[in-house]
């Protein structure tokens, strides 16, 4: 509660960081001092100080859940679109099914949409990525949706309670790619609301006590 | 895949469409609005002070900004008794992922003709009374249309803006020494309405996500007098003879209040 009080700074790229902690994600160092890389919030935690940029496209990061979509077939592989710098190809060995050569139109076709996860990436940003997985499929149905990478954790909120809460109003089905991708699938109207809620939580990302905001505005659309 | 429009990106996904036409079996568009409804429009017309007119139309979430801009210069031997028309389109990269740079493309080519056309046909530039010398001296009037950003129907918006900042300019007579400044005598006020057929349902002014799975597209450009001036059909798929003129009755409705919103905003300009 105190935390909230604080004002969180703002910093532009090639600002010094004189803050204590060792550099994380979004900062780089350069004789021995700390730059940000990004227009973001600066952000110390677990003695790491890392820059949150405000925008920009998902940087993939090994583990995160995407959401992708299908946009190439090849014979061994599918290429897929994960709203990150470059397309991530999805080898057939990475399915749970099993695909002869040539066949993967059979199982995923163009315009298809996936949720899987990144299985590596390298340091030029090319990424692997994975369906062998409990849980990791085919999304079929449903409406997709595409947020700020940035604003995933307020979508999700502190150990999911914005997304449960979304869930349990709407009755829809929700899932939040870390890539800012999100499908939600359930009734036009339930689609609608959910919708409305996220891009109220994009545009108020930034602001507290929005949970209860939110919780509001899904209490005055049940009526 | 190659049925779709070339303005948006190329792959739709499969969720989207079927979630779109989904909405339409119940009468709902993707933004809540009736088959029948445009998006808000907004207008700031004399955006641009350097210009001789112009308007920057905002439609949703798509935005253009249009300059007129008026020269004098020699008339087309084929009409020395009329001033001289022409319309350019750029679609910057800025204004979404999939625009490049370079020479223009098919679609602004597309684009820049069918603005051109309503407002060629419909008359609504007097270009006999820009005629400074006959057969020596002309004004030419340049319409450049720029797009800010592209979430669908860019057709409306280039028209919408295009019509409105011609209402807005100013013949700069004086400063070439041709007597007093006047403004751009316009007979008629044209205003385009593009209608976009996903499944079997027709839907006015398509947004991003509508026009990337359309089939078909007729944009119908009428005048105040409800006179059709020019209709320009676009993408692969067909419309029956009684989804046309159902299309051209809608056309006149929806340009009608666009019309009053125009002029409305340009200075309480009347007719």
């Amino acid at each position: 509660m105190e935390e909230k009080k604080r004002v969180r700074d703002i910093v532009v790229p090639g600002e010094e960081i004189r803050v204590e902690g060792k550099p994380g994600r979004g900062v780089f160092v350069e004789n021995g001092k700390m730059y940000s890389a990004y227009l973001g919030i600066l952000d110390v935690r677990a003695g790491y100080v890392n820059v949150i940029p405000l925008s920009g496209c998902y940087i993939p990061k090994k583990g995160d859940k995407v959401i992708g979509k299908i946009v190439d077939l090849a014979p061994m592989n599918w290429v897929v679109d994960i709203n990150a710098p470059y397309y991530a190809p999805l080898h057939v060995n990475d399915v749970p099914w099993r695909v002869e050569f040539g066949d993967t139109g059979r199982f995923l076709s163009i315009g298809d949409v996936i949720l899987a996860k990144v299985s590596n990436v390298n340091e030029l940003g090319q990424v692997w990525i994975t369906m062998k997985e409990p849980g990791l499929r085919k999304l079929e149905g449903g409406h997709i949706i595409k947020i700020a990478p940035s604003k995933v954790p307020r979508v999700i909120g502190k150990g999911g309670s914005m997304i449960q809460m979304l869930k349990d109003y709407t009755n829809c089905r929700i899932y939040v790619g870390q890539n800012g991708m999100i499908w939600i699938s359930g009734s036009p109207d339930g689609i609608i609301t959910v919708i409305k809620a996220i891009r109220m939580i994009e545009n108020e990302a930034h602001t507290y006590g929005l949970t209860d905001r939110i919780k509001e505005f899904l209490e005055r659309g049940e009526e | 895949m190659s049925n779709t429009s070339k303005f948006s990106e190329g792959v739709v996904a499969e969720s989207k469409r079927s979630y779109i036409k989904r909405l339409a079996t119940q009468g709902m568009r993707i933004d809540g609005r009736n088959f029948d409804e445009i998006r808000p429009i907004k207008i700031t017309t004399g955006y641009v002070p350097r210009a001789e007119g112009s308007a920057l139309v905002e439609l949703g979430e798509t935005k253009v900004l249009v300059g007129v801009k008026i020269e004098p210069g020699e008339p087309f031997p084929d009409t020395p008794n009329m001033g001289i028309m022409t319309t350019n389109v750029e679609l910057v990269p800025l204004a979404s992922p999939t625009f490049e740079p370079g020479p223009p493309s098919e679609e602004a080519i597309e684009l820049a003709r069918v603005v051109d056309r309503g407002i060629r046909e419909s008359h609504a530039i007097d270009m006999e009374k820009l005629v400074i010398e006959e057969g020596e001296k002309v004004w030419i009037v340049f319409i450049d249309m720029h797009i800010l950003d592209y979430h669908g129907n860019l057709f409306d918006a280039c028209g919408i803006a295009a019509i409105a900042a011609l209402n807005n300019a100013i013949v700069p007579a004086s400063r070439y020494g041709f007597g007093d400044d006047f403004k751009l005598p316009l007979n008629h006020y044209p205003v385009p309405v593009t209608f976009a057929k996903i499944g079997e349902w027709i839907v006015a002014d398509p947004n991003l996500d509508e026009e990337s799975i359309a089939s078909a597209r007729l944009t119908v450009t009428t005048n105040e007098e409800g006179k059709i001036n020019a209709m320009q059909k676009g993408l692969y798929g067909t419309f029956t003879y009684d989804e046309v003129k159902k299309v051209i009755n809608r056309s006149l409705d929806i340009g009608k209040k666009v019309r009053d919103k125009i002029l409305g905003d340009a200075n309480g300009e009347e007719d």
